[in-house]
């Protein structure tokens, strides 16, 4: 799950991480008196989606007056940011974060994840901030430091001076760097994130490090025991089939071709997809059914796939080993009785029970092909997408 | 020969009284495994499947003696009752259970290393050594005794691989699903290691997905220490960036990741690629032959 900026650095301050004076507002009527209550003679404003690349999509603006503020407001609120980041529908701008005008003297790069290959908490430092971190990492890998925490010592003192020795930080910046560090990795444990990033870290003319983004994702595994994260949620921001699916826990993911597939097990659902294309045909989506599937959640699985007015054909595969087959089949044709289906279906199944729920489906009156090869479905399925 | 599990392993299984667990003990039981007891705290002295049931995996080590001990508890309590297991004195854990948080892992995964145990999962379909033990959720019926060596980081993909090798008349060695999770109790590198000092492993088929760095780190190992011939399938050629593919571990971040990647990595250590998943048992029986 991702957070807002303003989200994140609602936090930040929580944490005690400098941040600048700011207002959210969700009506340009309030524009102007936030800018008042801040202060000052510059804004900056930045639409508030869940994607990057604001900057250059004209969502983030300096203005020299409330009025310039207002009219970002006017123009952006309800309206969609097309950022490099997003597809070519873009993201609903809900809210606009005024911040104050930081003055900046040089650009860092922060960051923390949890590193798969070292099984740790990682951060990532760099001198170079503001810019794409890949191409740091590609080009000057001499400017990055990679610093893993101990889950039994947290960071120690010795690893912020090695950081800030990279970022470039002099002794009072690196000395504020060390109340930093421990902010930052409670920050990250106390809320189960996976990813922090702050791009730029700044350090302002006044020779302060300051946090001018907040970029936070939190695993999604562990929203469950974050209620006020679960608060943050902000369902606009996502596909709508995509939460639909979620709160049904079903993994959706929309994609653009016209066979709609219904799969159980990820890697499966995957290796479905590829079989698609394979065969010349095109998947409209990947939806992982799961282990615990009930008739219901198959119910509505096949709903949200016949939801997509782009799918011809339904491929449903499903390898029998939590999910018993003969619950498939009567989801399946539970399903079809409800939402009433005039595309053709056709239905793989194999494993546990699956020769009862291959029967169940032979005895229905619909017009389901079932086969109980990979192969055969997938062709067939191609062929009658065409 | 086989690893990890065979006719002498003695199955503990944690939440023993809940539905998914019932289910898939019961199979287990028919299919030979030797259960010999669960846990469900509150429900000690109850007999459930014929068996035993204690409030604590430490009265189960005392009465009945297992040796592996099989996770069905809820997600919020995995790391729990992983570290019970551990604590008591397991050796070989598997945790079925999808959805632990990642950073429950980080703690678990430090302190099994210490332990010296070996953990698989969580989020995984378990292992069976086929015609000796089944510890996981996987259909026994596609199995069938053999000598490929089958490593997964998915559950249904792992049946694929194990059914088209069964109908070919290969059969497998023993099949190890380590999961779909960022942060696995046991890596692919680890299950190689075991495949290729096992004598019945004559081939081994890894099948990845997108998403880190384990496939490329197998591909090191493999090209440095496996005799043996290696065929793999990568899932998620298909899949876009940056979006999360079911499985928590499944996603390609800041472009790294990808199905390309790792196949070329692969290609480049000696492994035999199966371009398409229908290919993986045809693909062994090649390198095999």
């Amino acid at each position: 799950m991702n957070l807002h900026e303003y989200q994140g650095k609602e936090l930040f301050k929580k944490f005690g991480l400098p941040v600048s004076n700011n207002k959210v507002i969700t009506s340009a009527d309030d524009a102007i008196n936030a800018c008042r209550d801040i202060g000052g003679s510059k804004w900056v404003v930045k639409a508030q989606v869940h994607a990057g690349g604001r900057g250059k999509a004209g969502g983030v603006k300096l203005v020299n007056t409330p009025d310039e503020a207002l009219d970002f407001a006017n123009h952006w609120l309800g309206k969609r940011l097309v950022t490099y980041q997003t597809d070519s529908n873009g993201q609903l701008v809900n809210a606009i974060l005024i911040e104050e005008c930081t003055d900046i003297e040089k650009e860092l790069y922060l960051s923390a994840v949890v590193d798969r290959g070292a099984q740790r908490i990682v951060f990532i430092g760099s001198s170079e901030g503001g810019v794409n971190i890949e191409e740091v990492a590609e080009n000057t890998p001499e400017k990055i430091i990679y610093e893993p925490i101990d889950p039994l010592t947290g960071p120690m003192g010795f690893q912020s001076r090695k950081i800030s020795k990279v970022l470039g930080l002099n002794n009072e910046q690196s000395k504020q760097f060390s109340k930093m560090l421990p902010q930052l990795t409670d920050l990250f444990i106390s809320h189960d994130l996976s990813l922090l990033e702050i791009n730029p870290l700044v350090i302002t003319q006044g020779g302060k490090l300051h946090c001018l983004d907040a970029k936070i994702n939190i695993d999604s595994n562990a929203v469950y025991r974050q209620p006020e994260i679960q608060a943050m949620h902000d369902p606009s921001q996502e596909d709508p089939r995509e939460s639909e699916a979620a709160m049904h826990d079903l993994s959706y993911v929309s994609l653009d071709g016209n066979i709609g597939c219904m799969v159980n097990g990820a890697g499966l659902a995957m290796g479905t997809m590829d079989t698609i294309k394979y065969f010349g045909g095109s998947p409209a989506n990947f939806l992982d059914v799961g282990g615990t599937a009930t008739q219901e959640r198959v119910s509505k699985a096949f709903k949200l796939i016949l939801a997509d007015p782009e799918v011809r054909v339904v491929l449903v595969n499903i390898f029998g080993g939590i999910v018993r087959c003969d619950l498939i089949a009567e989801g399946i044709l539970a399903a079809i009785e409800e939402v009433g289906v005039s595309i053709p279906v056709v239905v793989r199944l194999e494993g546990n029970n699956a020769d009862i729920g291959s029967s169940i489906l032979a005895e229905s009156n619909t017009e389901i092909v079932s086969l109980n090869n990979l192969e055969d479905a997938a062709k067939k399925a191609v062929e009658l997408s065409k | 020969m086989s690893i990890l599990v065979d006719k002498n392993t003695r199955l503990l299984v944690q939440g023993f009284t809940g539905s998914q667990a019932t289910l898939h003990s019961e199979q287990s039981i028919e299919y030979g495994t030797n259960i010999v007891g669960g846990v469900t705290p509150g429900k000690g002295g109850q007999v459930h499947l014929g068996t035993p049931v204690f409030n604590s995996v430490h009265e189960a080590m005392e009465a009945v003696k297992p040796n592996a001990s099989i996770i069905f508890v809820p997600a919020q309590f995995c790391k729990d009752s992983i570290l019970e297991a551990a604590d008591a004195g397991i050796k070989l854990i598997i945790c079925i259970t999808e959805g632990v948080p990642t950073l429950d892992m980080l703690i678990v995964k430090k302190r099994i290393d210490e332990l010296g145990i070996t953990l698989i999962g969580p989020n995984c379909p378990g292992i069976i050594t086929p015609g000796e033990a089944k510890l996981g959720i996987m259909p026994g019926s596609i199995h069938m005794k053999g000598s490929v060596g089958i490593i997964s980081r998915s559950g249904t993909l792992t049946y694929e691989a194990v059914k088209q090798t069964s109908d070919l008349g290969l059969g497998q060695s023993t099949c190890v699903g380590i999961g779909g999770d960022p942060i696995p109790g046991t890596s692919f590198v680890d299950v190689l290691k075991m495949m290729q000092e096992d004598e019945q492993t004559k081939a081994i088929v890894m099948v990845g997905e997108i998403g880190g760095t384990a496939e490329e780190e197998a591909a090191d190992f493999i090209k440095e220490n496996v005799t043996k011939p290696v065929i793999s399938y990568i899932a998620g050629q298909t899949a876009p960036a940056g979006k999360r593919m079911g499985h928590a571990g499944a996603i390609i971040a800041g472009g790294k990741g990808t199905a390309a990647d790792k196949i070329k990595k692969l290609e480049e250590c000696g492994v035999h690629i199966a371009e398409n998943l229908l290919q993986i048992g045809a693909k062994a029986k090649e390198v095999l032959s």
